[in-house]
């Protein structure tokens, strides 16, 4: 460890010195390639004069749309590094053998799976859900944008502030070494008396913000924004997961918020809420990040149930089976992820009452969910499925989500838990919940609504070399750490002893590597879908048969999403449109009320990250002047009447014009009814 | 082909060789092997659901692809109370027996509860468990056998078919105590206690280790359980007797520091109450112990003169692993006893040195400078809760 154990803090600087660059010849190399990458892009961006229509098209945008999109790619961006940490512990568990300390040493190594689980969950996993949840909800409930447009641009840039923050940590000092959750008193100045975890608290509290912010906005989104005549049981599924994954985030982030100022109160002022002494307790610390870190980890999985409960129906052709007990089931898996959290440290002691209800109520959890993988296997009984991407990875899901979710029951059973507990079963389970359900329902969404983003859908042949590659490669992956787990081999170990345990390690990096080829694959599938996206055209706004609003307008659809708010009489509401025949109102266009973007949301998060950065480095004076600056512009904003114009008419009426003399051009044959 | 074939096979030779290790699956002590019943019991008992499920989603994905035209379409189909009764009934009847067998298997194996076997063919026997204190140091293990007076540092040894009681703590971070073929996990954290019941019932050599991540040093902090037979464990027992090493406060305080890696040591003789001390973060000499403070909380505190006393009293915060202080926080101080506000005042000049105080009778409180205990706790011997002897300020041997 070259970080030298007592660091001078000066006035203009803080502790920030030449000491900061990491002395690591990995991170060197690192550094290189990024600044070449990233000169080279804003050099295209110059070159091509982008940076004007990237401002005022996207960044300052307050359209739900470009927003939902900009989260995704965030998310995709954020992957490519999550995933290159992952890689890089694969190669060092199987280096690390025979003597070999392998490439990492320990302050790298611990640095690297802290920071993989932080941005797969903070920074991928939140910013794909959030993005989607974004982009399809006000659409699928018939709405012009979200109930304040730009708190969600705000909400985004503070997002991309956090893992802005994450990402520099890479090349200016540390990240944390303690472990995804940071529990203390590891986590605390006396053990961790580096930036790392400083880190770690600033870019989780900058992001945090964005993430509550955007949880309330998409709540009353869809509680106040509902076409007419859709009521709460006619919203589609994807919706209503949306809703409860919404009332998650509300509920459960001022937690996880209010526990990491509590971590900062310790390591910047010397309380002592979670310190060894003093009356601290640092398992009061554990048992709080877990009461938001449990329903965490249904705020990310609720969603995607809900778009394989959309993919399901749409490609099986099919009415959604038990509809209202999927609903039910949503429900009582929101109210029941906060019953649970205990289960994450049975092996504290808490005695065997405590541990018994805690296990039998996450025992219950499966109720609801095995319920739900009924109501999808039920609607595919008797469909007719159409095989497309997005369906295969509904089916891959259900086949590996079953074997993640019975491991986690097994987890579960508190005497069980005991001897598999913090070992590679435990991390097989949650990848094999968070891969297999997350990401693939991730993967199946983008497959899904990537032709009503783009008006083209995605190549099926990379997809489908992607898809097979990850499928594949997640079970080689993974189903080695399930035995190493048998065979008592803990997490987060860097080097081994004994050498028979090599051979899974190796098998493991197997899959790791089919998974990144499944990764080039996806990439390479939006390039050349990209490409040829004049092949893969599609006009109609409809290019799966599509059941739920979203398809009903054109592919993407435009700013004002609808020329006339649609009016819902039932589940399905696009289906029963098409069936009856329904066309579109062509009556009077009247100008339609939009928000204006606004360059505000940028400057305000970007202010923060500052304020961020500074605290990280004890830079006060740039933390008061940063913080001054957010109150300033937010309070200045407030001034700023300019906020919202009118489409006129007109440009209304040659908008829709144009779609209807696009849909004449199409044949009028309609596949999806003739079952009927 | 063949020798793709050839390679198959090596693999396969391969991973049977490895098959051995599955010490979770196949461990040598009986709560790891009624943890490990549980575990596949619960298994077998999913099994009856999750088989079926993967099946008829393979069936139904095959049978109703849209290329087959012979089967059945019905787009409007989508309820059904009989199915919808049996797909909520049948994994809550699965979840009622797991449930109950949770229950059940949760209490029996918590690992608080003195075993009441010692496999499944042996009643526990009219025997003291062996008593083993166990600290988790940066990075390694201390283990402290206070009946048999010795210690060892990553190094541990039990006798075959008897009970063991483990009580662990740890000094600075959280961390997890496992030898997988003997019995779960269980953490151990600083400033608190758990308790563990295990037992060998095959002599052998197996694995222990860490299983929470501690810092920099983790991966090192393995040591060699062996499970010996009575007279193997007495022989070690006395073996250890002749290394001749003692672990007193002061070696304590050096093992304690951060190393690496650490070989196996031996230690013929333990200063007594070493791990209560640990436990209650005072091995250091003068410091107030953790339950001492507990105790003057629980007398109702000293009002002002404790407020004076204890709001900077600090024990490892700053001084075990760590470098760093809160930057914008008090410097920190020790407290090395306590004294009355009239105390301070003589102590201050405020007030005459001679003036006649009599302290307010705050039994059981101990510590430097206090009376002996008044009232109803008078004469009561000391317990683990209190480390010093009032008035001399000497240590208690027990």
């Amino acid at each position: 460890m070259a970080i030298p154990s007592d660091i001078e803090t000066t006035f203009l600087f803080g502790r920030l010195n030449l000491h900061a660059i990491p002395a690591d010849p990995i991170v060197w190399v690192t550094f290189v390639f990024v600044a070449i990458g990233g000169a080279g892009l804003l050099w295209l961006l110059t070159k091509y004069k982008w940076w004007g229509y990237l401002w005022t098209e996207w960044f300052t945008s307050v359209d739900h749309k470009k927003i939902g999109i900009m989260y995704i790619v965030l998310a995709l961006i954020m992957f490519v590094r999550g995933f290159a940490d992952a890689i890089m512990m694969r190669l060092q568990q199987v280096l690390a053998f025979n003597g070999s300390e392998g490439y990492l040493n320990a302050h790298h190594y611990d640095q690297i799976f802290t920071a993989h689980g932080v941005i797969m969950i903070f920074f991928v996993a939140m910013p794909f859900v959030t993005g989607l949840m974004n982009y399809i909800v006000p659409l699928q409930i018939g709405a012009r944008d979200v109930s304040f447009p730009f708190l969600n641009n705000f909400s985004f840039w503070m997002t991309v502030g956090g893992a802005s923050l994450t990402m520099v940590s890479l090349f200016i000092g540390e990240f944390a070494q303690t472990g995804w959750l940071a529990f203390p008193p590891l986590s605390g100045i006396g053990y961790s008396p580096y930036v790392g975890v400083d880190y770690y608290i600033w870019g989780l509290q900058v992001a945090g913000v964005g993430t509550t912010l955007s949880g309330i906005n998409l709540l009353v989104t869809i509680i106040k924004m509902r076409a007419p005549g859709m009521t709460m049981m006619r919203m589609p599924v994807f919706t209503w997961t949306a809703l409860c994954t919404n009332i998650l985030i509300v509920a459960s982030f001022p937690v996880l918020t209010a526990t990491l100022v509590l971590l900062t109160l310790d390591r910047y002022l010397g309380t002592n809420f979670f310190t060894n002494d003093l009356g601290g307790n640092p398992m009061m610390y554990i048992n709080l990040i877990w009461i938001w870190g449990h329903p965490e980890v249904y705020i990310l999985i609720l969603p995607l149930f809900g778009v394989f409960s959309e993919i399901t129906a749409t490609f099986t052709g099919k009415r959604l089976f038990g509809y209202t007990s999927m609903v039910y089931a949503t429900v009582c898996i929101t109210v029941l992820s906060y019953l649970v959290w205990l289960h994450h440290f049975f092996t504290m002691g808490s005695g065997a009452s405590v541990n018994s209800f805690f296990g039998i109520t996450t025992m219950i959890i499966s109720i609801p969910t095995g319920a739900k993988i009924f109501n999808w296997l039920f609607t595919m009984y008797r469909g007719r499925i159409r095989f497309e991407l997005p369906m295969m990875w509904t089916v891959a899901f259900m086949l590996t989500f079953v074997l993640g979710g019975m491991t986690g029951v097994l987890l579960a059973v508190p005497p069980a838990d005991f001897v598999v507990h913090n070992s590679l079963f435990l991390v097989a389970h949650f990848h094999n919940v968070i891969i297999g359900g997350v990401l693939f329902g991730c993967f199946a969404a983008v497959n899904y609504w990537w032709p009503k983003a783009f008006g083209f859908k995605l190549d099926p042949f990379w997809g489908k070399v992607s898809f097979w590659f990850w499928v594949v490669g997640f079970w080689v992956a993974f189903m080695p750490l399930y035995l190493l787990g048998l065979m008592g081999v803990t997490r987060r170990v860097r080097v081994f002893d004994d050498p028979s345990l090599q051979i899974w390690f190796i098998i493991a990096a197997i899959g790791a590597v089919m998974i990144a080829i499944g990764i080039a694959a996806m990439f390479l599938q939006f390039y050349v879908s990209i490409r040829n996206r004049e092949k893969l055209r599609d006009d109609s706004g409809d290019p799966w048969e599509g059941r739920t609003l979203e398809w009903a307008t054109s592919s993407p659809p435009p700013d004002y999403n609808f020329a006339f708010t649609p009016v819902s009489h039932g589940l399905d509401t696009w289906w029963d449109m098409k069936r009856f025949g329904q066309t579109r109102p062509r009556a009077t266009y009247i100008p339609i009320h939009m928000p204006k973007s606004t360059g505000t949301g940028v400057i305000i998060s970007a202010l923060c990250t500052i304020c961020g950065f500074a605290l990280i480095w004890y830079i006060w004076w740039l933390a008061i002047l940063s913080f001054v600056g957010v109150v300033a512009v937010a309070i200045a904003h407030t001034f700023n009447y300019d906020r919202d114009f009118h489409i006129p008419a007109d440009v209304v009426k040659t908008t829709e014009d144009e779609r209807d003399r696009v849909l004449a051009t199409l044949p009028a044959a309609q596949p999806a009814i003739q079952g009927v | 082909m063949a020798p793709i074939l050839k390679r198959l096979t090596l693999l396969g030779a391969l991973l049977a060789l490895s098959a051995c290790k599955f010490e979770v699956l196949s461990p040598s002590g009986d709560v790891a092997a009624q943890q490990r019943d549980l575990l596949v019991i619960s298994t077998l008992l999913m099994l009856i659901i999750i088989i079926p499920v993967m099946a008829l989603t393979v069936w139904f994905a095959w049978r109703y692809r849209s290329a087959n035209r012979q089967a059945t379409y019905a787009p409007d189909w989508d309820h059904s109370t009989k199915l919808e009764l049996v797909i909520w009934a049948i994994p809550l009847l699965i979840i009622v027996c797991l449930g109950a067998l949770t229950w059940v298997g949760t209490h029996l194996l918590d690992p608080y509860r003195p075993l009441d076997r010692i496999s499944a063919t042996q009643p526990a026997r009219d025997e003291q468990p062996l008593r083993v204190q166990v600290v988790a140091l940066d990075w390694k293990w201390l283990f402290i056998y206070p009946e048999e007076g010795v210690a060892t540092v990553n190094q541990f040894a039990a006798p075959v078919d008897r009970p063991i009681e483990f009580t662990l703590t740890s000094s600075s971070v959280m961390n997890a105590f496992y030898i997988p073929a003997m019995a779960g996990m269980i953490y151990a954290m600083p400033g608190m206690q758990t308790t563990l019941h295990g037992v060998f019932n095959e002599s052998g050599e197996y694995q222990g280790l860490a299983s929470h991540y501690s810092g920099a040093g983790f991966s090192g902090m393995r040591f060699k359980a062996e499970a010996l037979d009575d007279a193997g464990f007495d022989a070690w027992i006395a073996e250890a007797k002749e290394s001749g090493e003692t672990l007193d406060r002061a070696r304590y305080l050096e093992l304690e520091a951060p190393s690496e890696n650490v070989a196996p040591m031996i230690f013929a003789e333990v200063e007594p109450r070493l791990f209560q001390r640990a436990v209650n973060m005072c091995v250091e000499e003068g410091k107030m112990c953790m339950s001492e403070m507990m105790a003057i909380d629980d007398q109702g505190g000293m009002g002002l003169s404790g407020a004076v006393n204890v709001a900077a009293l600090t024990y490892d915060k700053y001084e075990r692993r760590g470098t760093a202080r809160p930057i914008l926080g008090l410097e920190p101080f020790r407290v090395v006893g306590i004294c009355t506000a009239d105390e301070l005042e003589q102590m201050f000049a405020f007030a005459d040195a001679t003036s006649n105080y009599t302290p307010r009778d705050v039994s059981p409180l101990r510590g430097r400078g206090l009376s002996e205990p008044q009232g109803i706790f008078r004469g009561i011997t000391p317990t683990d809760l209190t480390q010093s002897t009032p008035q001399t300020g000497v240590d208690r041997n027990l």
